[in-house]
């Protein structure tokens, strides 16, 4: 998949990498690009015209589910579907929320389209709302993503007053609006039902599922949650085709993903891609390879179990697929790159404290594994007063965490500290064993 | 802390925000106001004291005690007066791979305040944040809502040099990636204090 065509007339190439066409990123990074005169300039809200006038909202799901499209948030369920288990409409209020709270870290994409291009996004959820006949629609924007929910605000205003959001739009009796909510700093939001919470103006624990948002959501009512990532990708395939979008990829994974690259490489950044293209491509080809030597790299976001630096394993695809047959997952696509020299118990540290933050308190092995054990076992291994008998105590405390907590942010903390464990066991030892770290460099900061 | 003392109520004579507020959601929404409302109190007032709470309660339609247990969950409102300059800086790991840590440790040493705390002028506060979606151009500080990105040590100095001099630096804008060269970045306070 890595010789895709480049050319398609409207195509922009990536200016890394000419194989490649960035659709989605293209107007990140360009001066202006944010307002709606520039956006319509470039083509904009003619996918909206066409679903709208042209299709039938059941024509609209089956085009998402043909393309083969799967939510970019994380989990990767097909979108069409998730759209389709909304129930018929009944005359009352339906909702479409755009989960947009980005907090997982080593992810940073959502931030660029929230600042740069967020007409791009409200196109994709009216196309999203007129499929699903949803009646209004929230942008969930993380708190600190302030010019973002700004920017977002006034791209909103601007579509109401040109009539592409209210009642009637592009006169053809369809009725919608959005409205843009500031979160406060919590990672928990990003899970759907945590964010409802929120939204509600709730303290944001997760509910219990079911009732799934479909049957039960905002206000009670019929709910999608859907990333910003996937919303934007729906333009694109409403204005090219399902045909197009399923043409890129791997077997499992379809179209173009927004990857994201950190840590010690040449050029970090965001980078979009077909799905399925490899990681070395990613980490060498676009980011220009890392600048110190590394170890291992992280492949997702902070979640996703991290992989030793390995020729099998920077050959991967980055799909879903791919990264879940060895044990992992695409998350994100938030890649983390991890030198040599940074001691991996204290790098597994940085996370385990963003978790115990993190922990709703909502369910036990959460509120007592994550948010005290965890950061406690480990501040001791790094203060070099660890007993070698610790690396197995700790072992043992996440493998009994794994699968017990109430939502998925308790394994997204200790799955990545079994991966660790995996790959590079003989650092927890060390460090044990001598109460100093085998890499102990601590002077990252530039001058 | 508790304040018990009568202060003017803040939405007295700002009738027209809170109703613009409540507009934004579905009739069935009210309490969806809540955090818009503490948002636009914390940003006047930089905190949001216990008067405060009871006001947005009543307007809400709840107990001033759910209005602190919803403003308790979340990391970035206040109950105490922070800075006029809250300095946030993100200590994840993409960021401590580009020496967030020791960023930190300059900072205390500059301001003379730990996580958590702000100085006695009321000018500085610093708070060490959990992951702010800039990974990308780490190391990264937030000042109260604006982010320096790609914080070296010389450009850390210009900052803290500026903000006691009460000016706001602008912020220069990095994409990275793919956008590299688009918005090629221009650091504030001229070329000395850019690319170290």
């Amino acid at each position: 998949m890595s010789d895709q065509p480049a050319a398609s007339p409207q195509g922009i190439l990536s200016r890394h990498d000419e194989r490649y066409q960035v659709t989605m990123y293209r107007r990140v990074g360009v001066e202006g690009a944010h307002a709606l005169e520039s956006y319509r300039a470039a083509g904009g809200y003619e996918a909206a015209r066409k679903a709208l006038t042209t299709m039938t909202p059941a024509q609209v799901i089956d085009e998402v589910k043909a393309a083969g499209l799967r939510g970019r948030g994380g989990a990767g369920f097909p979108t069409g579907v998730k759209w389709s288990f909304m129930p018929p409409p009944d005359g009352g209020p339906r909702y479409l929320v755009c989960n947009a709270d980005e907090s997982e870290p080593g992810s940073f994409k959502d931030r660029y389209f929230l600042e740069d291009d967020p007409h791009q996004l409200i196109e994709g959820m009216i196309i999203a709302a007129y499929a699903m006949q949803v009646t209004f629609g929230f942008i969930y924007i993380r708190g600190e993503y302030y010019e973002g929910y700004q920017r977002t605000w006034e791209a909103v205003k601007e579509a109401r007053a040109a009539g592409l959001l209210g009642q009637d739009i592009l006169g053809t009796g369809f009725s919608f609006d959005i409205t843009v909510h500031r979160g406060a700093g919590a990672y928990i939001c990003g899970e759907e039902t945590a964010l409802m919470n929120s939204l509600e103006g709730l303290r944001a624990n997760p509910r219990l599922k079911p009732p799934f948002p479909a049957a039960a959501g905002m206000y009670g009512r019929p709910t999608t949650i859907n990333n910003v990532e996937t919303l934007t990708s729906v333009v694109h395939i409403v204005s090219k085709g399902a045909a197009w979008f399923a043409a890129m990829g791997s077997e499992d994974s379809k179209g173009t993903k927004v990857y994201q690259v950190s840590g010690p490489v040449k050029r970090p950044g965001v980078y979009e891609m077909p799905m399925g293209a490899t990681f070395r491509e990613l980490i060498y080809d676009f980011a220009g390879g890392p600048t110190v030597e590394a170890k291992a790299f992280i492949p997702g976001g902070s979640s996703t179990p991290m992989f030793p630096w390995e020729d099998r394993f920077l050959d991967m695809s980055m799909d879903f697929g791919t990264l879940a047959k060895n044990g992992s997952m695409l998350g994100t696509g938030g890649v983390i790159v991890i030198p040599r020299d940074k001691c991996i118990v204290d790098a597994l540290y940085n996370l385990v404290r963003f978790y115990a933050h993190e922990s709703c308190g909502k369910c036990t092995p959460c509120r007592e594994g994550v948010g005290h054990w965890l950061p406690r076992m480990y501040q001791k291994l790094v203060a070099g007063l660890g007993r070698p008998e610790d690396v197995d105590l700790l072992e043992n405390v996440v493998g009994n965490i794994r699968g017990t907590a109430f939502c998925p942010l308790a394994d997204a903390c200790v799955m990545p500290v079994q991966a660790s464990l995996k790959w590079f066991r003989d650092e927890y030892e060390y460090l044990a064993a001598n109460g100093r770290p085998k890499y102990q460099k601590n002077d990252w900061w530039q001058a | 802390m508790i304040e018990l003392e009568t202060t003017t109520p803040f939405f007295q004579d700002k009738q027209e925000v809170v109703d613009e507020i409540l507009s934004r959601y579905p009739e069935e929404g009210r309490r969806s106001a809540l955090m818009p409302l503490l948002w636009e109190v914390q940003r006047a007032e930089r905190y949001i004291s216990e008067a405060r709470m009871h006001e947005i309660a009543e307007i809400v339609g709840i107990t001033a005690t759910e209005v602190k247990g919803v403003l308790s969950f979340y990391s970035t409102y206040h109950e105490q007066p922070v800075g006029r300059y809250h300095i946030q800086i993100c200590s994840t790991l993409s960021c401590a791979l580009a020496g967030a840590d020791e960023m930190y440790d300059h900072l205390v040493n500059e301001l003379g305040i730990v996580n958590g705390e702000t100085d006695a002028e009321g000018r500085f506060s610093l708070q060490k944040a959990e992951c702010v979606g800039s990974c990308g151009t780490a190391p990264v500080l937030l000042v109260n809502d604006t982010y320096y990105e790609r914080v070296t040590k010389s450009r850390c100095r210009h900052l803290l040099e500026a903000l006691r001099r009460d000016e706001m630096p602008e912020p220069w804008r990095e994409r990275g990636g793919d956008n590299e060269g688009a918005e090629k970045a221009t650091p504030f306070g001229g070329a000395e204090g850019g690319e170290a």
